[in-house]
């Protein structure tokens, strides 16, 4: 079977963002980078789809140059080639998915593999994107995946804590949600893997974006918040003032 | 540039759901805002009847497409017709609510209409005779502003955008496919139902999250939970978690809030337990007003709350159901 895995880099979730000088992107002063956290679902699921049924997991970037970070994190937990489209702008999950199908058409695939949103632009739709733009069946927001005889058997997280199971033809793409797995730590024998690995890079094909970033702002701050009072004697006097200051209840 | 907005009414048990009349309301709104028409869609057998309502809640005009072939979910199916409705209503927007169906099928209808995504806004109007949307991002950290160069799609998040009400009488046009059930790419087969009448956190008006101060529930931290579930049910809240409850296996993943968990907006979140990380405070700084019960005076959630009692979420969960009780009696 033939895995690719789309990752992201993107920052860690305890960077702190402030808009930049531009007003339209972040300050990256600070920042530190990291694999998007659902990719990494994505990452093992793929590695456990290889190991079951053989085949081969590579693992697919769009991004500048030292993405290959953390397309070589992939290889050193288990992923077999690594390829990165390389751009230094920020696309949004339209272009984005254009540039990742544009290549995708030329690398054979049975599953593509995907995180169900980023932690960065948050957008939940490169995954559904390709697949529309590839014309395959997709599930989004996977927690439990099966593969048998050409056939994916998934479940997806819907509202209320229900799952609704889909079974789709491969190829397939499959968007992949934490409680799919555990992602694991990279092995000794993974990091020498890394080391050694040429990364497959060549420029991205990505068209102009779909939504465009006019202005980024901080998020409204909060008024000064007030203790009400210390242990359980202060209860009511809570809730009070929830329901004659604050109105909310 | 057209005028019209399409709007993609969620339907649930033969209704349209709440966050579905929410992105109506908006859709109106920005439909006066354009000098256009607010074009409802439905999809889905038996409902004819709430359909001819929907003029009560800004439609001014409702397409219903009441094939079999959306008596069940399908991502490309819903894809293709609100693709379908785009090009036919002109419209300059196409909104849906950002629920897990909306998120689903939405993305993948943009690119079939070659455009991108404003995904989980909390805004949208005209401003300088373009459409702008405002969307959280880094899980609320930043707002982007953004614009399309043509047709906008976008998802609306629930409990931000208010229900219209007026007096519009609607027409109901029928709305006819050319594909089938075996067009299909992907169908529901089955739904697994979660715990039956539950609350999504990411839906819910209120919502009550523990932390790790709460402790083991299967341990010492039992009665706590218990107690954080009563205080919840008392207000009608979900059960919301931190991401550390989470990853300890305490509670379903579904509930975490927070970066890697869900972005919520109550009008209430009360945080019992929790220290408040910059990746928590991102996924429900959003929330109207925030209560925090700490024991820690120190611990960054108090920098984000309205109100806060300092003290052990032993005694102070047990205190406060009994003082809610008390007030929504009366």
């Amino acid at each position: 079977m033939e895995i690719i895995v789309c990752i992201r880099r993107a920052p860690t979730t305890d960077a702190r963002i402030k808009p930049g000088p531009d007003g339209k992107t972040y300050d990256p002063a600070g920042v530190n980078f990291d694999i998007s956290e659902y990719d990494k679902f994505a990452i093992e699921a793929g590695i456990e789809l290889k190991e079951k049924h053989g085949g081969k997991a590579t693992v697919l970037s769009l991004g500048p140059t030292v993405s290959s970070k953390e397309l070589r994190t992939a290889i050193a937990m288990g992923c077999d080639a690594a390829s990165l489209l390389v751009s230094d702008a920020q696309h949004d999950a339209w272009a984005t998915a254009c540039a990742l199908a544009a290549k995708l058409k030329t690398m054979p695939h049975d599953l593509l593999l995907f995180g169900w949103n980023s932690v960065d632009n948050q957008a939940a739709a490169t995954g559904q994107m390709v697949a529309e733009l590839l014309g395959l069946p997709c599930v989004s927001v996977t927690v439990a995946l099966e593969v048998k005889d050409g056939v994916a058997h998934a479940e997806r997280l819907s509202a209320h804590g229900n799952r609704e199971r889909i079974a789709v033809k491969l190829p397939a793409v499959i968007t992949c949600q934490k409680g799919l797995n555990k992602p694991r730590q990279p092995n000794m024998k993974g990091l020498m893997n890394a080391k050694k690995t040429v990364i497959d890079e060549s420029p991205a094909n990505a068209p102009a974006n779909g939504v465009v970033t006019v202005k980024l702002d901080p998020p409204p701050p909060r008024p000064a918040g007030k203790i009400v009072g210390k242990g359980p004697e202060a209860a009511k006097a809570l809730v009070g003032l929830l329901h004659n200051e604050a109105k909310v209840v | 540039m057209s005028k019209n907005v399409l709007v993609y009414v969620e339907c649930a048990d033969l209704r349209p759901t709440k966050a579905g009349l929410q992105a109506l309301g908006a859709g109106q709104r920005l439909a006066r805002q354009l000098g256009g028409e607010a074009v409802a869609l439905l999809t889905g057998p038996g409902l004819e009847a709430e359909a001819a309502k929907l003029g009560a809640h800004g439609a001014n005009k409702v397409q219903l497409a009441a094939a079999e072939v959306f008596a069940t979910y399908s991502q490309d199916g819903l894809a293709r017709l609100v693709t379908q409705q785009a090009a036919a209503t002109q419209a300059a927007a196409v909104l849906a609510s950002a629920t897990p169906m909306g998120k689903d099928f939405m993305a993948r209808a943009a690119a079939a209409g070659k455009a991108g995504l404003a995904a989980d806004c909390t805004d949208i109007k005209v401003e300088g005779g373009k459409i702008h949307a405002v969307r959280p991002v880094y899980a609320g950290k930043a707002l982007a502003t953004v614009e399309a160069a043509g047709v906008l799609w976008a998802t609306l998040r629930p409990n931000v955008f208010a229900v219209e009400a007026t007096a519009i009488s609607a027409p109901v046009e029928n709305v006819n496919v050319s594909y089938g059930p075996g067009d299909l790419k992907s169908v529901v087969r089955e739904i697994v139902q979660g715990v039956k009448g539950k609350l999504d956190v990411a839906e819910a008006e209120i919502v009550v999250s523990g932390g790790r101060g709460l402790k083991d529930p299967a341990g010492e931290g039992k009665q706590n939970w218990e107690n954080l579930e009563k205080l919840a049910t008392t207000l009608g809240a979900a059960v919301g978690a931190s991401r550390a409850v989470v990853d300890a296996g305490w509670r379903p993943h579904g509930d975490q809030v927070g970066q890697t968990g869900k972005t919520v907006s109550p009008k209430l979140y009360v945080a019992c337990g929790i220290s408040g990380a910059i990746q928590h405070l991102a996924g429900m700084s959003g929330s109207k007003v925030i209560v925090a019960i700490n024991k820690d005076d120190t611990a960054p959630i108090f920098k984000v709350a309205d109100y806060g009692i300092v003290g052990m979420v032993e005694d102070v969960v047990p205190a406060l159901t009994a003082a809610f009780a008390e007030t929504l009696k009366s």
